[in-house]
C-alpha cells in the first residue's frame, strides 16, 4: 500500500489544480504537495532500508500475472532525490515563472510529470514503465511549449519528434520481448533469461530498448534534441527537465542492463563504454564552444550522462555504486546550476555571460551559490562531484579500463573550463558601471541554498550516502535478491 | 459550417451517441467496452455538435465545462480506491456488492464500475478539450 | 498469415520512415502515425496469430483447445490510447506553430534560426 502513495499524492493535487483556483492557493498547494511527496519518498526509503525490498501487487494479482510495484534501494533513492528536486522547483516557481505560465496550469502538468516520474521509478513491469514514461513525456511536452511563442514551439517540435520515435522503439522492444518470453514482469524476465540456455535472441529487443533509452537519456549519437530544446522554455521548466527527465532514461538503462539484458556481456559493455566515452567528450567540447549559460549547461547534461553510462559499462559493483552516487549528485547539482542561471538572469537581465559582469563584488551571495554546484559538477573536493568521479575512476582503473578512465579525467577538465568561463565572464569581469542590478531576496534563493547544502553535505558525509549507493548496487548486481522478493 | 440538415440530424443523433456510449460503459469489464470506448463515443456527441454549429458556440452552450468533467472523473477514479482501502485489501483490488433483483437477475456493483465511470468522464473531458482547443479561434 | 502481416508491418515502417524524413511537419506527423501503427501491429503479432482461440481458460473455443493470448491486445489498446493523445497533441502543436510562423517547412525553420543568430551577433 505504501508504494502507491507517491503516485496518489500528485494525482490528488493535480485534480485540485484543474479547479482554476487563485494564484496564492495554487502556489501553496504546489509546495505542500511536493513536500508531502518528499515525505512519502523518505518513508519508503527508510522502509526499504530497514525491511528490505518492498513490493505491491496491484489488484492483488500476484507476480508475474499482474502489475507489480517494486521499491529496491536504487528506486527508493531515485524517488527521494527526484522529490527533493520537485520540492525545490515548486519553491522556485513562485518567483521565476513568467507571466505566460499561469501557475495553476503549470502545476497541473508539474504534478502529472511527478505521477509519471514516480511511477517510472517504482514499477516492476516493462509495459507499465512505458505507460509511466509516456505520462511523463506528454506532460513535459505541454510544459515545454506552454506560452506558445514561435521560439518555444520550434524547440518543442524538435523535442517531441525524437522522443516520440524513442518511445516507439521502446514499444517495439517490449513487443519482441513479450513474444519471446511471454511475460512483462521484470523479475520474471530475469528469471527466464537466467534459466534459458540460448539468449542470443535477446540482442534484438536489447538493441531496440537501448536505442529508446539512448534517445531519452541523450547519449552520444542521439542527443541532438536536448541542446535544441532545453534552453527555450522558462528557466523553472528547464531546471526541472535538466535534473529529472534524462535521468529516467539512465535509470531504465541501469535497471534493464543489470537485471535481464545480461547476455553477451563483452559486446554490450564495450558498446556502452564507447558510447559513454564519446558522450562525455562531445558534450564537454560542445559546452566549451557555447556562450549562452543555459546552452553551456545543456551540453553539460550530455557530458555528465556519459559518466553514469560509463559506470554501467564497467559493470563492477563499485562502478555501479559510483554510477548511482553520481546520478544522485548530478540530479541535485545540475538542477542547482540551472536555478542559479535563472537567478543571474533575474539580477542582470541576461543569460549571456558576456553581457554580465561584476557579480562577484555586487552579489557575493550569488557567487557562492554558483560556485557550489559548478565546482561540484567539475569534481572539486570536498563537494559531492569529487567522490562520484573518484569512485568511477577508481572502478575504471581496478577493472583495467584505462582508456575510458583517461577520457573521464580529461572531461573533468573540460567541465571545469566551461564553468570557469561562466565564472570569469559573469562574476570576475568588471561590470559596466551603468548596468542595472536587481536585489535578490532570500526566498528567491532558498531552493538553490537547499540544493547547495545537499551538495556540500553529500561531499562531507560521503560515506553513509556511498554505503547506501553500494547497497543499491549490490541489489542491482545480485539480481536473485530482486527476483526472490518479487516472485515469492 | 452552418448546415440545416446537419443541425436537425444532430438533435436526434446526439441521444443515439449518448445511449450507445452508456451502453458501452456498462457492458465493459467482462465484455468489450468500458470507460475509454464509452467516453470516446460520448465525446463524439459533442464533436458532432461542433461540426453542425461551431466549436465556440458549443463550448459556450456547454453547461458543464470539459474541465469539470475532468475533475469529477478523476475524483471518481480516486474514490474507487477508497472502499478497497477501507476493506483492508491491496491497492487497486475491486470490492463488489451484489444484489438479487429476482426476475431481473443478479446486479453486481463494484469499484471497477466507479473507476470506469471516472475514466468515461475523463475521456470526454480530455477529448472535448483537445478538439475544441484546436478548432476554437482564441 | 503471419508472414503476410510481417511484410505489411515492414512496409508500414518503411513508409513511416520515408514520411519522417520529409520536410513538411504535417507529413512528419503522418509518418509518426504510420510508425506507431506499425509498432502496434508488431506488438499485436508478437504473441502469434491464433484465430478462433478462446481468450480465457474455461471458455469454449472454436477450434478445439488452443487458447489465444489476450494480453497483446490489451497492450495494443493501451498503446493506441497513448498514441491518440500524442498525435492529438502533436497536431495541436503543429497548428499553433503554423499560426505563429506561417510555415510548415522544417528547412525554413532552420533558416529562420540562423537569421536570428546572425542578428544576435550583429
Amino acid at each position: 500500500m505504501t508504494l502507491a502513495i507517491p503516485i496518489l499524492i500528485p494525482l490528488v493535487f493535480m485534480i485540485f489544480m484543474i479547479l482554476r483556483l487563485p494564484e496564492r492557493v495554487t502556489r501553496t498547494a504546489g509546495i505542500s504537495g511536493s513536500t508531502l511527496m518528499l515525505a512519502a519518498a523518505v518513508f519508503i526509503l527508510i522502509k526499504v532500508k530497514t525491511e528490505g525490498i518492498q513490493t505491491l501487487y496491484l489488484g492483488a494479482w500476484e507476480a508475474p500475472y499482474g502489475i507489480t510495484f517494486v521499491a529496491d534501494p536504487f528506486s527508493a533513492l531515485m524517488l527521494v532525490v527526484s522529490s527533493v528536486i520537485m520540492m525545490a522547483i515548486s519553491l522556485y516557481a513562485i518567483h521565476f515563472l513568467s507571466s505566460e505560465y499561469r501557475s495553476g496550469k503549470f502545476y497541473i502538468f508539474f504534478f502529472t510529470l511527478a505521477v509519471g516520474l514516480n511511477g517510472a521509478f517504482l514499477t516492476g513491469d516493462v509495459f507499465n514503465l512505458y505507460v509511466w514514461i509516456e505520462v511523463m513525456l506528454l506532460s513535459s511536452f505541454v510544459l515545454m511549449t506552454m506560452g506558445k511563442t514561435q521560439d518555444k514551439l520550434r524547440g518543442g517540435i524538435k523535442y517531441l519528434a525524437l522522443n516520440l520515435i524513442g518511445s516507439l522503439f521502446f514499444l517495439a522492444g517490449i513487443g519482441l520481448l513479450y513474444g519471446k518470453t511471454g511475460t512483462l514482469n521484470m523479475a520474471h524476465l530475469a528469471q527466464i533469461v537466467q534459466s534459458s540456455e540460448q539468449t542470443q535472441w535477446l540482442n534484438t529487443p536489447a538493441m531496440l530498448i537501448f536505442l529508446a533509452f539512448g534517445i531519452k537519456s541523450a547519449v552520444f549519437p542521439l542527443f541532438f534534441w536536448l541542446p535544441a530544446s532545453y534552453h527555450r522554455p522558462n528557466i523553472t521548466v528547464s531546471s526541472m527537465f535538466a535534473g529529472l527527465l534524462t535521468k529516467v532514461g539512465v535509470y531504465a538503462l541501469i535497471r534493464f542492463f543489470t537485471l535481464f539484458f545480461v547476455q553477451d556481456p563483452s559486446f554490450w559493455h564495450n558498446l556502452i563504454l564507447i558510447i559513454a566515452g564519446f558522450t562525455m567528450v562531445v558534450g564537454g567540447m560542445a559546452a566549451s564552444t557555447q556562450y549562452d549559460t543555459r546552452r553551456i549547461l545543456s551540453y553539460h547534461i550530455i557530458s555528465q550522462i556519459g559518466y553514469m553510462v560509463m559506470g554501467l559499462g564497467i559493470f563492477t559493483p563499485l562502478a555501479i555504486a559510483g554510477a548511482v552516487y553520481f546520478m544522485i549528485h548530478n540530479m541535485i547539482a545540475k538542477t542547482n546550476t540551472f536555478l542559479v542561471a535563472g537567478m543571474i538572469q533575474k539580477v542582470k537581465g541576461s543569460f549571456d555571460p558576456k553581457n554580465i559582469g561584476g557579480l562577484f563584488t555586487e552579489s557575493p551571495f550569488l557567487a557562492v551559490l554558483f560556485i557550489i554546484p559548478a565546482f561540484a559538477l567539475a569534481g572539486i573536493p570536498p563537494l559531492s562531484g569529487f567522490f562520484g568521479k573518484f569512485i568511477l575512476i577508481k572502478a575504471g582503473i581496478e577493472s583495467g579500463q584505462y582508456l575510458i578512465t583517461a577520457v573521464a579525467v580529461l572531461t573533468g577538465l573540460l567541465t571545469l573550463y566551461s564553468m570557469i568561463k561562466i565564472w570569469n565572464e559573469a562574476f570576475l569581469k568588471k561590470g559596466e558601471a551603468d548596468s542595472e542590478t536587481k536585489k535578490l531576496t532570500f526566498s528567491e534563493a532558498l531552493p538553490s541554498v537547499i540544493l547547495g547544502l545537499i551538495s556540500v553535505l553529500m561531499g562531507i558525509f560521503a560515506a553513509p550516502v556511498f554505503d547506501f549507493a553500494s547497497e543499491a548496487a549490490e541489489v542491482l548486481m545480485e539480481n536473485t535478491k530482486y527476483i526472490e522478493s518479487v516472485l515469492k | 459550417m452552418n448546415s440545416g440538415i446537419l443541425q436537425i440530424a444532430e438533435k436526434y443523433l446526439r441521444w443515439l451517441f449518448l445511449v450507445f456510449a452508456i451502453f458501452a460503459l456498462f457492458r465493459g469489464h467482462n465484455l468489450p467496452g468500458g470507460g475509454f470506448i464509452g467516453g470516446l463515443m460520448a465525446a463524439m456527441a459533442f464533436v458532432f455538435r461542433g461540426f453542425a454549429y461551431s466549436a465556440d458556440e458549443v463550448y459556450q452552450s456547454m453547461k458543464i465545462k470539459p474541465e469539470t468533467y475532468l475533475v469529477i472523473g478523476f475524483t471518481a477514479v480516486i474514490l474507487s480506491f477508497v472502499p478497497g482501502m477501507i476493506a483492508g485489501k491491496t491497492f487497486f483490488e475491486g470490492v463488489w456488492l451484489s444484489a438479487d433483483l429476482g426476475q431481473l437477475g443478479l446486479l453486481k456493483l463494484g469499484t471497477p464500475l466507479l473507476f470506469d465511470i471516472g475514466i468515461f468522464l475523463v475521456v470526454i473531458g480530455v477529448t472535448v478539450l483537445f478538439l475544441f482547443s484546436l478548432k476554437r479561434s482564441d | 498469415m503471419e508472414i503476410i502481416m510481417a511484410i505489411f508491418v515492414g512496409i508500414l515502417y518503411a513508409a513511416g520512415v520515408y514520411l519522417l524524413l520529409r520536410r513538411s511537419i504535417l507529413k512528419f506527423i503522418i509518418g509518426i502515425l504510420f510508425f506507431s501503427n506499425a509498432t502496434n501491429l508488431l506488438v499485436f503479432l508478437s504473441a502469434g496469430l491464433i484465430p478462433g482461440g478462446a481468450a480465457f481458460v474455461g471458455e469454449k473455443s472454436a477450434n478445439g483447445t488452443v487458447l489465444t493470448d489476450p494480453l497483446p491486445q490489451a497492450l495494443v489498446l493501451t498503446a493506441v490510447v497513448i498514441g491518440l493523445g500524442v498525435v492529438a497533441f502533436t497536431l495541436a502543436l503543429k497548428y499553433k506553430y503554423f499560426e505563429v510562423s506561417g510555415t510548415d517547412d522544417l528547412d525554413e525553420m532552420k533558416q529562420e534560426k540562423s537569421e536570428t543568430n546572425l542578428k544576435e551577433e550583429k
